[in-house]
């Protein structure tokens, strides 16, 4: 009972630059223990940079932060004993075999012998990888990997789980297997920190969400809460030439127009009667239009309400 | 804390990683082994006998030009084995797994402690291999059981020597291949020393360098245990320059090491 009300983390004025560039920016995070909690933002917001500091890999310019209890400057090696961390990028050691290399984290946590190769085993069959077992991690493709890398996090029992981007790169079925797992965990008592770019992954599974942009929080809540920030998506409608765009523009009143592409942005939430009011006035004004798109929330749009400005182009660095 | 008192443990678990990886991608082992057999056999069979009539004032009593050249060899070995232990230092820096191991409760020497006892183990059994090959093509050494272990123990701390500088130029490479090109000195060293011809056949200033550079100290101290030749104060600056070479290597890999993943 005691676990469940003193919080797994938190942190409180964390801040991490890299020589001149402020990385992280007067972060303040609360996770309760046995929920997930979900740290929303795209590339470079300082996701990863927060989930390395959180889990000792590298320390904090300034800040006071407890995981599991235990002070994160004083005693690292506590914390240590009590997360699991799966990082970004495959954290498995690819000349190993599978089991080996479950064994070999199995020895790292100094288990016993036997109790680290049945771990192993049931590790191995509950990520379904037992077919794949001896052969090394070299040969597992990109969902395989993941899968290998979360159940090694695993060995040890961690109260903690830190995953950042897990489903990235995954294709669609990966990644809802990654999810149902994930909410297993959850199920068996485990506390999630879990770093997307995806609203929907955070949608999914999340408890508490916190959005981070350019090192600074932008928002914090519940699903719900996040949601309600959100004016529920747009129409994107698209005309044939410069006239028609000028004229619906005129007539919808506040909305976005991208001249160029003689596109117009209009805030609906995407229901049957709002999207018939839509219509109806573009009717009235017989206004032609060529292209007619629903966009439903996503993390471009929770950008805009809670930051004012739109998701910086992203460019990718893998 | 508990991670002190699991050192042991946890080095063991990986040596075991490391010499698991040896094993099962033996390829860099035996290129290295490999190269310094292939120089003995041109230097022995090809260049033996031209090499030969240049000794004649240093090799005493019908003493053939692979005794002469033997202890170069072995040093060469030494150097050459610090090649899979730069670069295997640096395959795990770059990948994920060592950031994996940071996150955990373990001893964090024992990353290090792994590599250079798996590498210490594996230039050893090179050293033996040479040494084995070496009476094959007719190496016949002068020398007591008691000079044996002198000469294997001088070896041996060389290897630890050069192993520690090897694990921090692994650390501070940004990939495996870099790492593999900076430790080539390592092995081509040997080539301006002692190893190959006297000291005196050299012109001044080749001879200057080659006279104090750490390589022809050891040589001069392992020819002399091995082939009786004189050893003076070489085995002095030979003990001090491994010493000095270890303990630069040992520090310098600590710090980067300690510096954290921020590479």
């Amino acid at each position: 009972m005691t676990l469940f009300s003193s919080p797994a983390l938190t942190a409180v004025g964390l801040r991490k630059a890299f020589g001149p560039l402020v990385v992280l920016d007067d972060i303040d995070l609360e996770v309760p223990a046995g929920t997930v909690f979900s740290l929303l933002g795209p590339n470079g917001a300082g996701k990863t940079t927060t989930v390395q500091i959180l889990s000792t890999l590298i320390p904090a310019d300034a800040g006071q932060v407890y995981v599991a209890g235990h002070d994160l400057r004083r005693e690292p090696d506590l914390i240590r004993a009590a997360i699991g961390v799966t990082g970004q990028f495959s954290a498995v050691d690819n000349l190993l075999t599978g089991q080996e290399n479950l064994i070999l984290m199995a020895d790292l946590h100094h288990l016993d012998r036997r109790v680290g190769r049945g771990g192993a085993a049931e590790l191995l069959d509950q990520f379904d990888l037992v077919d794949a077992a001896k052969k090394t991690a070299m040969t597992y493709s990109g969902g395989m990997r993941r899968r290998l890398d979360l159940a090694m996090t695993l060995v040890g029992d961690p109260s903690i789980i830190f995953l950042d981007e897990p489903t990235t790169g995954l294709d669609p079925r990966s990644r809802r297997g990654m999810w149902q797992i994930i909410r297993d965990l959850v199920a068996g008592g485990v506390t999630i920190f879990l770093t997307t770019q995806h609203l929907e992954e955070a949608d999914q599974l999340a408890d508490r969400i916190a959005v981070l942009d350019q090192g600074k929080l932008v928002a914090q809540g519940t699903t719900d809460q996040l949601k309600a920030l959100i004016p529920g998506g747009h129409v994107r409608l698209q005309f044939a030439d410069a006239n028609g765009l000028e004229s619906a523009a005129r007539a919808l009143g506040a909305a976005s127009s991208h001249d160029d592409r003689l596109e117009l942005q209009v805030p609906n939430d995407g229901t049957v009667r709002s999207l018939k009011a839509l219509l109806d006035r573009l009717a009235d004004h017989s206004i032609e239009v060529d292209g007619f798109s629903v966009h439903s929330p996503d993390l471009d749009d929770v950008f805009l309400a809670v930051t004012g400005h739109p998701r910086h182009e992203e460019v990718s660095i893998r | 804390m508990s991670t002190r008192s699991y050192a042991a443990a946890d080095s063991a678990t990986m040596l075991r990683r490391n010499l698991r990886h040896a094993l099962r991608y033996p390829s860099m082992t035996v290129s290295v082994v490999g190269m310094p057999i292939i120089i003995l056999l041109l230097f022995v069979d090809v260049l033996g006998g031209a090499m030969s009539s240049s000794l004649a004032g240093a090799s005493a009593n019908g003493a053939t030009y692979i005794d002469y050249v033997l202890p170069g060899i072995l040093v060469m070995t030494v150097g050459s084995g610090s090649m899979p232990t730069a670069v295997a230092v640096c395959t795990d820096m770059t990948e994920g797994i060592v950031a994996r191991f940071r996150t955990m409760a373990i001893s964090r020497a024992s990353i290090l402690t792994g590599h250079v006892v798996g590498s210490m183990i594996q230039t050893m059994l090179s050293v033996g291999l040479v040494i084995g090959v070496s009476l094959l093509l007719g190496f016949r050494p002068t020398t007591d059981p008691l000079r044996w272990i002198a000469a294997i123990a001088v070896l041996a701390l060389l290897v630890f020597a050069l192993t520690w500088l090897a694990v921090a130029l692994g650390l501070v490479t940004k990939t495996p291949e870099a790492a593999s090109n900076v430790v080539m000195p390592l092995f081509l060293l040997p080539f301006i020393s002692s190893a190959f011809v006297p000291l005196a056949t050299m012109p001044t200033g080749v001879r200057w360098f080659a006279q104090y550079q750490p390589f022809t100290s050891i040589i001069d101290t392992l020819r002399g245990l091995l082939m009786g030749a004189p050893i003076g104060n070489s085995a002095v600056i030979a003990i001090a320059w491994c010493v000095a070479i270890a303990l630069a290597g040992y520090l310098w890999a600590r710090t980067v090491f300690n510096r954290g993943p921020a590479r």
